[in-house]
């Protein structure tokens, strides 16, 4: 299973992602971070802590579980609940620039999903989005403002983020079909 | 028991799965039956998956805007043969959390007798497509009759003297709060054992968690086979709830009297009331729970009911997080042709 | 018309044999039975190998519904089911609508059943007017109109002092008081057995004892007053061991086992279908103690006969929450293929004991003809195919009603064939019986 991205440029990319929000949002004021489970959530935080590296300021984080509002969850062709975890966002959102953090982006129904999660907390003054890994195929019109690397792949594909919060090691590997 | 038919999937294992053995089961992320009848049908794992997703579903409890889409669509109906104001709107607001349509349908018992039947009522909301069916009946076993008969998932919220599932659920949650935990746990539950359907669902739960549960009652109200169930019986309450950390009591209901049980309410209180003084016997940190509604001065006193170590007012908020977890866990499994 | 049922397996207790003999059937009679009868005229009917020879079975506890009851069954289906079942007679209860505690309701009852031309049909009439408890029904009239014994079955009859009135009187016709034994105040609102499933289930529980205490009643009273009681549908062991003792001293008591009561137990309303209203009947099915106490019971001779209470209810009727569900369910054609399978062939009891428990004694209790293969006795006669393969379907079932919970379940033995006054009345498609 080739890796697209080891820990060295998995590590590249999110320090070039912090310096490009720095620079698109002109500062951090009034901006905060959300991360969308699982995966998204580490990855903000990393984020994080690179922007207290580079400006020195403290960037709040929160943490987003979208399953209950998946468009696919509920139906034949699911097959399985999946497992609902806590939203944990311990700041108000109202009025703020988020920039929402997934690590891949796909068919866009997961971003959807976060805006939808997050209108139901507040209205942010603006949303951004940060995906580790685009890998295209958009059913809807989504896209993200900042990427870490494209990766073409087909629909047999899959994009697997391995970060080391979760699984113990830094890699994004793409599997192909069995 | 209804398995549900679940799609396949490639991170999905059924339970039919062998896998070999050094690839470690998933998690389990969904409850593997159609309808909820009872504790009686699921295992502790599936009790443990509904009490983290319920930790979930009371944080949506929190929000300003206490609604997510997740159940859009979906029409849920409470049908309900027995009056219940708790449990019926507990359902109806975990309903509409979840964003479902949901149509309380209250049957009077003169209704009944003029012989309009459960089968009939059901069949008649079913030809309108529920996804659920939401059912409390004073007979044992109706969930079960609609289960074979109704297309829509079934819920049981009280069965004559079955089982009371989402009670038992919610108590659970209740005690795991306030303790971090179910196992190695005394639990003393007092009252009639003989015709309480909470009853008949905590000791299966606590059971299956690995809780120590004591039951208490009047020797004319212990049901046979008490002691198959894996708990310890005793006629006198100070046994029970000695060291006890959590103390649950039972509805005494006042129609006993006349079935000669015992011989007065004054007599059942002085023998088996919660007094604070047989509280006092319990853990200092201990918890005494009711299912409600409470007969003050018939199984407890006002103070113990109303003092700081009472959580039955926290009986009541979690029964919306943990019926919102119940009919997550089960539309989700469902296989749902109606939905457009 | 004669006819001769050569070279056969004949199981005849009454006269002590078990063996091949020819019987010789000579319009509504026995003519003779015997090695290498003449066949002298006779239609000869060569019986097939296997099969078994026996006088008629009578079953003495049959609900037929009618009159007043229709829906669930009637006169014509009930025996219908009877000769499917391999009855060539049943005695029938009074529990209809009207009651059977007057001459027009017997004699409704045996005209509908000589319309029907099946099996024989033997009128049990009530003890107490409207079967209420209170008053001796007018019982002379009922003997002389047909009935061959007297019950309130549905409920015991309501008082001791009834049951003594009772006992005193029936004794002057020679007739048995029939006994539904069940102590109304400990059943309660009971549904099921008081047991651990049923507790679990949430059902509320009728005790064994309540049988015991009213079947102790009776067998005291009849000792007391030298009439005869029968206790219908025996369930518990507390019951068996207080007959057992009766019959001990001497009273005249006998008793009844029904097929489900030494086969099944209360495990089967929890599990494979939870709350099947095709277990519930009353007595109700109980525990595995009690069931192998029936056993034990016909094995010893405690046990005197094998009856069904054959219960029919229309499905709408059954097809409702378990407490609400009348009690009981069909037996006419599922006795004789558990009995085989259950009894027999497991070696628990031959041959000649099942025929002493189906056929000669229900004759002797009720004073009827019938339960031997005597010549000159009637023409009645059962042919059992004891290794047919038989799997029960509740929608194949001749009655009116399907309420068994033996649906789906397959048993080794059935019935052949069904010979009621010499004219065969049924047939067993799968046997090839000759008839």
């Amino acid at each position: 299973m080739p890796v697209v991205m080891d820990a060295e440029r998995i590590s590249r990319a999110l320090t070039r992602i912090a310096h490009e929000i720095l620079e698109h949002n002109r500062g951090l004021s009034n901006l905060s971070l959300v991360g969308v489970r699982s995966r998204g959530v580490p990855i903000a935080q990393r984020i994080a802590a690179d922007l207290r590296k580079i400006a020195g300021e403290e960037i709040a984080v929160g943490a987003l579980d979208i399953t209950l509002y998946r468009d696919d969850i509920m139906g034949a062709s699911a097959g399985v609940a999946p497992l609902v975890r806590k939203t944990e966002i311990p700041f108000s959102i109202d009025g703020r620039t988020i920039v929402l953090v997934d690590d891949v982006l796909y068919t866009g129904r997961t971003t959807r999903a976060a805006l939808d999660a997050l209108t139901d907390f507040g209205r942010p003054k603006s949303i951004q989005l940060v995906a580790l890994v685009d890998r295209g195929h958009r059913e809807l019109p989504i896209k993200a403002d900042y990427v870490g690397k494209n990766v073409p792949t087909s629909r047999e594909e899959s994009v697997q983020v391995k970060l080391r919060e979760l699984d113990g090691v830094d890699e994004v590997v793409l599997q192909g079909k069995e | 028991m209804e398995v549900a038919q679940t799609a396949a999937s490639p991170n999905r294992v059924s339970p039919n799965t062998v896998l070999p053995d050094h690839v470690a089961a998933p998690p389990l992320t969904a409850l593997r039956h159609k309808h909820l009848l009872g504790i009686a049908d699921l295992s502790a794992e599936e009790i443990v998956l509904i009490l983290d997703t319920a930790e979930a579903m009371k944080e949506v409890g929190r929000r300003t805007i206490k609604k997510v889409p997740t159940l859009r669509g979906r029409t849920v109906i409470n049908l309900f043969f027995e009056p219940s104001t708790r449990t019926r709107t507990s359902f109806e607001i975990a309903e509409k959390r979840l964003s479902a349509d949901t149509l309380n349908v209250a049957i009077a018992s003169s209704s009944v007798v003029k012989g309009e039947t459960l089968v009939d009522t059901a069949m008649n909301l079913e030809a309108m497509s529920p996804s659920m069916i939401v059912l409390r009946h004073a007979s044992s076993g109706a969930c079960h009759l609609l289960s074979r008969i109704c297309k829509a998932a079934i819920v049981n919220a009280g069965d004559g003297m079955h089982e009371h599932p989402t009670q038992a659920l919610l108590d659970a949650f209740t005690i795991r709060e306030r303790k971090g935990r179910l196992k190695g746990l005394k639990v003393a539950i007092v009252g009639d054992l003989l015709h309480s359907r909470v009853l008949r669902s905590n000791v299966l739960l606590l059971t299956k968690l690995g809780a120590e549960v004591w039951v208490c009652a009047p020797a004319t109200l212990i049901p046979p086979g008490m002691q198959q169930m894996g708990v310890r019986v005793t006629t006198k309450v100070d046994e029970a709830v000695e060291g006890a950390d959590v103390i649950m009591m039972l509805r005494i209901q006042l129609e006993r009297m006349q079935g000669g049980y015992f011989p007065s309410l004054r007599e059942y209180f002085t023998t088996f009331g919660m007094t604070e003084a047989r509280v006092q016997r319990a853990k200092p940190d201990a918890i005494i729970m009711h299912p409600g509604p409470i007969n003050r001065g018939v199984e407890i006193a006002s103070e113990v009911a109303d003092g700081s170590a009472s959580v039955i007012l926290d009986q009541v908020a979690n029964g919306v997080a943990v019926r919102m977890a119940v009919l997550y866990l089960l539309a989700g499994g469902t296989d749902d042709e109606t939905v457009a | 018309m004669k006819r001769l049922l050569r070279g056969g397996r004949v199981v005849d207790p009454a006269n002590g044999r078990d063996g091949v003999f020819d019987v010789l059937i000579d319009g509504d009679r026995i003519a003779d039975v015997g090695k290498n009868l003449k066949a002298d005229g006779a239609e000869v009917v060569d019986v097939p190998a296997g099969l078994i020879v026996c006088p008629g079975f009578i079953d003495m506890h049959v609900h037929l519904r009618e009159p007043g009851q229709e829906h669930k069954e009637t006169v014509a289906t009930g025996v219908a089911s009877a000769v499917a079942g391999g009855f060539t007679a049943v005695a029938c209860m009074p529990n209809t609508k009207p009651v059977n505690d007057n001459a027009g309701v017997t004699q409704l009852i045996l005209q509908k059943a000589r319309e029907a031309g099946l099996a024989r049909v033997y009128p049990i009439g009530a003890v107490s007017r409207g079967q209420k408890g209170e008053e001796l029904a007018d019982i002379a009239e009922l003997k002389a109109a047909g009935c061959v014994a007297v019950t309130d079955d549905g409920l015991p009859v309501a008082t001791a002092i009834l049951a003594r009135r009772a006992l005193e009187y029936t004794s002057m016709f020679d007739m048995p008081m029939i006994e539904h034994c069940e102590d109304q105040s400990l059943k309660g609102d009971g549904v099921a057995h008081e047991g651990p499933v049923a507790a679990g289930l949430g059902l509320r529980g009728i005790p064994g004892v309540a049988e015991a205490i009213t079947a102790g009643r009776d067998i005291l009273l009849a000792e007391m007053t030298g009439g005869r009681v029968h206790i219908a549908h025996m369930s518990a062991w507390t019951t068996l061991e207080a007959v057992r003792q009766g019959k001990s001293r001497g009273v005249k008591v006998t008793c009844e086992v029904c097929p489900h009561h030494f086969t099944l137990t209360d495990d089967l309303l929890a599990s494979p279908i939870a709350y099947d209203t095709n277990t519930k009947m009353n007595p109700p099915l109980r525990e595995a103690r009690d069931r192998d106490a029936m056993i034990a019971g016909i094995v010893d001779g405690t046990v005197d006969v094998i009856s069904t209470d054959h219960a029919p209810h229309h499905y709408d009727e059954k097809n409702v929450e378990f407490d609400r569900a009348p009690f009981g369910i069909v037996g006419l054609e599922t006795a004789v293929s558990i009995t085989l399978d259950k009894l027999v062939h497991t070696g628990v009891i031959g041959l000649p004991r099942m025929v002493e428990l189906m056929s000669v004694n229900p004759a002797k209790i009720l004073r009827v003809p019938g339960g031997t293969l005597s010549a000159g006795a009637p023409a009645d006669i059962t042919i059992l195919a004891p290794d047919l393969p038989v799997t029960i379907d509740r929608t194949k079932l001749v009655s009116k009603s399907k309420n068994t919970p033996y649906h789906g379940w397959s048993f080794k033995g059935g019935v052949a064939a069904t010979i009621v006054g010499g004219k065969v009345v049924y047939v067993n498609p799968a046997v090839e019986a000759g008839l």
